[in-house]
């Protein structure tokens, strides 16, 4: 296979966005353009997981090459639930290092905000179980409050640490300007005061409000190339050297032990094992914390931290951004946002950006190698990434 | 004889308690102080929500426009029974609500409008305003109505409001919803709280000035401005036939 390179990124603001799915998608697409200045794009990959059902647009990848003026470019939407965003990548990379294609495009987008917050969660909720979990009423936020129950049983995680996570990510949002929730938070105000429980009100005990993460819209996009063209773009060198991608039951009930996430695990060992790299290697990470308790928990299996010690991490300010491994300098799915096809776009978004040394106020410093986990359904299909850059 | 027309077209206001003001912890760890203001106060609310006016999202023109008209009629002694709580961080305004009293038994809920947005800063507002009515004036029921989706939600839906729709509501003659005494009472601790008595320190600060509005609602400005610059959104590729026109490849 070729080495494959990360030579444009652009990304729109993850907020509620007034704007055709369609125009969503172009805008982060045309920036990354621009930032590589290339108008010469051979494949099209768009990912989506709601554009049929929440904004009656199908064929996605089809509209987008169109309005971005790039026909006759191969153009496919890829739905993946919300691991849809790495999967694109994960497309758009192959297409390149296969030597099908030089350049390739990795879109991920969404309009969520266009339906209510009861009919996203129940559009969510359409990726798990048909019969053995929708059918019975479960919903995204209920398996991880069920999860989170348990984890918190067996290792000994408290609503204090949840709320760590979130007060960390909120904070990094505040320097996110693409962020959804830049709203700085205390513990004393969700969590101590007599107050806090009208604040920080429970959505699915343990988890409460502030444990989850946003419906939001929004997109961004990577432009992959082979060294060749990489070559010839005034940028600096991301290198995409690792992906893994793994499984595991579409059903939470049906693991032999349900606080293990194998796919993360699996996925994460991957994608670290073909970049030829161990997590103690990664200076920067983006996790898919669309709920507290699963920064915690991914971080263990990812391997960054012994499993069950994730929260103690955590306590001693590791995962912080002046810490050993910053996790979620962009905020997270947290405060960052979690349009659910583009969240994995973004995550790679935000390493790229950072191992690029142009992050800014949230810059890690000496970043050199990157890594991203989009999780999909709950766990059942995990896509992680590991950049590298190259001087 | 000459007549003093002022004293006809002002109309007289019945006697109606204080209200006694509060203070709770927001998510952000500020402490949010809700107390009444008189007329004198009344100017330094106008300027900060005359530029809400110009504000179209979320119906915070509509909304703008009319408390500003409320606030006046209020300062200028053109309605009656009226009263104006405000909300504040620090002393900066943060939300005001206001109301007035039909009669002894029934209020009149005027306006919620939030300066800042996030940390349920309108929600606390509109609770407080609620308690005015019922806990300290006694009142059996306040009438009620939306002028946005996300005032519907906050008040017709978490509150569970009664329909009242055979009486108009002062507000553009639109069907009432009702809080009753009974739904007042199930939101207690959940959606109504609050301390007493505030803080000499936070009272203090926020008597001492209404500070502006530092992060007001805004007018969006369009994401997608750069790239409709560029290109048509009805689909045609204007922007790779100026790409070409330019003999960029």
């Amino acid at each position: 296979m070729r080495d494959v390179y990360v030579i444009g990124i652009g990304i729109t603001s993850f907020t509620r966005l007034e704007y055709p799915l369609t125009e969503i998608a172009c805008y982060p697409a045309m920036l990354a353009m621009k930032d590589c200045g290339l108008r010469t794009i051979e494949q099209v990959y768009v990912a989506n997981m709601g554009g049929c059902r929440l904004n009656h647009q199908a064929g996605l990848a089809s509209a987008v090459v169109d309005n971005l003026g790039l026909c006759p470019a191969g153009a496919e939407t890829i739905e993946n639930g919300p691991a849809s965003g790495a999967s694109a990548v994960k497309q758009a990379f192959l297409g390149v290092a296969s030597g099908m294609y030089d350049v390739a495009m990795a879109i991920g987008a969404e309009r969520m905000r266009e339906v209510n917050n009861l009919e996203a969660t129940e559009f969510v909720a359409t990726l798990t179980h048909p019969m053995a979990e929708f059918l019975y009423g479960v919903t995204l936020p209920s398996l991880a409050g069920m999860f989170t129950r348990l984890y918190m049983d067996k290792y000994g995680v408290t609503s204090r640490h949840l709320a760590m996570v979130a007060k960390k990510n909120h904070d990094n949002a505040l320097l996110n300007e693409f962020a959804h929730v830049r709203e700085p938070i205390t513990i004393e105000g969700i969590l101590d005061s007599p107050e806090a429980s009208t604040n920080n009100p429970f959505v699915a005990d343990p988890l409460r409000y502030y444990d989850c993460c946003p419906v939001s819209d929004g997109g961004a996009c990577l432009i992959l190339a082979s060294k060749e063209v990489a070559q010839k773009v005034k940028r600096p060198k991301v290198r995409l050297a690792g992906i893994g991608q793994a499984t595991d039951t579409q059903a939470v009930m049906e693991r032999e032990e349900p606080t293990d996430l194998l796919a993360v695990r699996r996925a994460a060992a991957k994608s670290m094992e073909m970049a030829g790299v161990k997590p103690k290697d990664v200076n920067v990470a983006e996790l898919h914390d669309a709920f507290t308790i699963l920064e915690i928990v991914e971080s263990e299996e990812c391997g960054f931290f012994k499993k069950g010690e994730g929260h103690k991490a955590l306590e001693q300010g590791l995962t912080t951004l002046k810490g050993k491994l910053p996790i979620n300098p962009s905020g997270g799915l947290k405060a960052k946002g979690h349009p659910v096809g583009a969240t994995g776009v973004g995550q790679a978004h935000e390493i790229v950006h950072q191992l690029r040394g142009e992050a800014g106020k949230r810059q890690v410093a000496g970043a050199k190698v990157g890594f991203t986990c989009n999780f999909g359904g709950f766990g059942n299909n995990v896509v992680c990434m590991t950049f590298i850059r190259e001087d | 004889m000459a007549v003093d027309v002022e004293k006809i077209l002002r109309p007289v206001d019945n006697d109606f308690p204080p209200f006694p003001p509060k203070y709770m912890t927001l998510s952000n760890g500020d402490d949010l102080v809700i107390r009444q203001i008189g007329r004198e106060e009344v100017p330094d609310v106008l300027k900060y929500v005359e530029p809400l006016l110009h504000v179209e999202r979320d119906f915070y023109d509509i909304v703008a426009a009319r408390v500003y008209s409320e606030l006046l009629a209020y300062y200028r002694y053109r309605i009656q029974d009226e009263y104006v709580l405000v909300a504040q961080v620090n002393g900066e305004l943060v939300a005001v609500v206001n109301g007035r009293f039909v009669n002894k038994d029934v209020g009149m809920s005027l306006h919620t409008l939030g300066l800042r947005r996030g940390l349920r800063i309108g929600a606390h507002a509109f609770a407080t305003k609620m308690e005015y009515h019922i806990d300290v004036c006694g009142q059996k029921e306040v009438l009620i109505v939306a002028e946005s989706p996300i005032g519907f939600r906050r008040w017709m839906i978490e509150y569970k409001l009664e329909k009242r729709f055979e009486v108009p509501h002062e507000l553009g003659g639109c069907p009432s919803w009702a809080l009753t005494k009974d739904l007042f009472d199930r939101a207690r601790g959940t959606l109504v709280i609050g301390r007493r008595p505030v803080p000499e320190k936070a009272m203090q600060k926020a008597m001492e000035a209404i500070l502006p509005p530092t992060d007001p609602p805004r007018k969006p400005i369009h994401p997608m401005a750069a790239a409709r610059a560029l290109y048509d959104q009805t689909g045609t590729a204007v922007m790779a036939q100026g790409w070409a026109l330019e003999g960029r490849k």
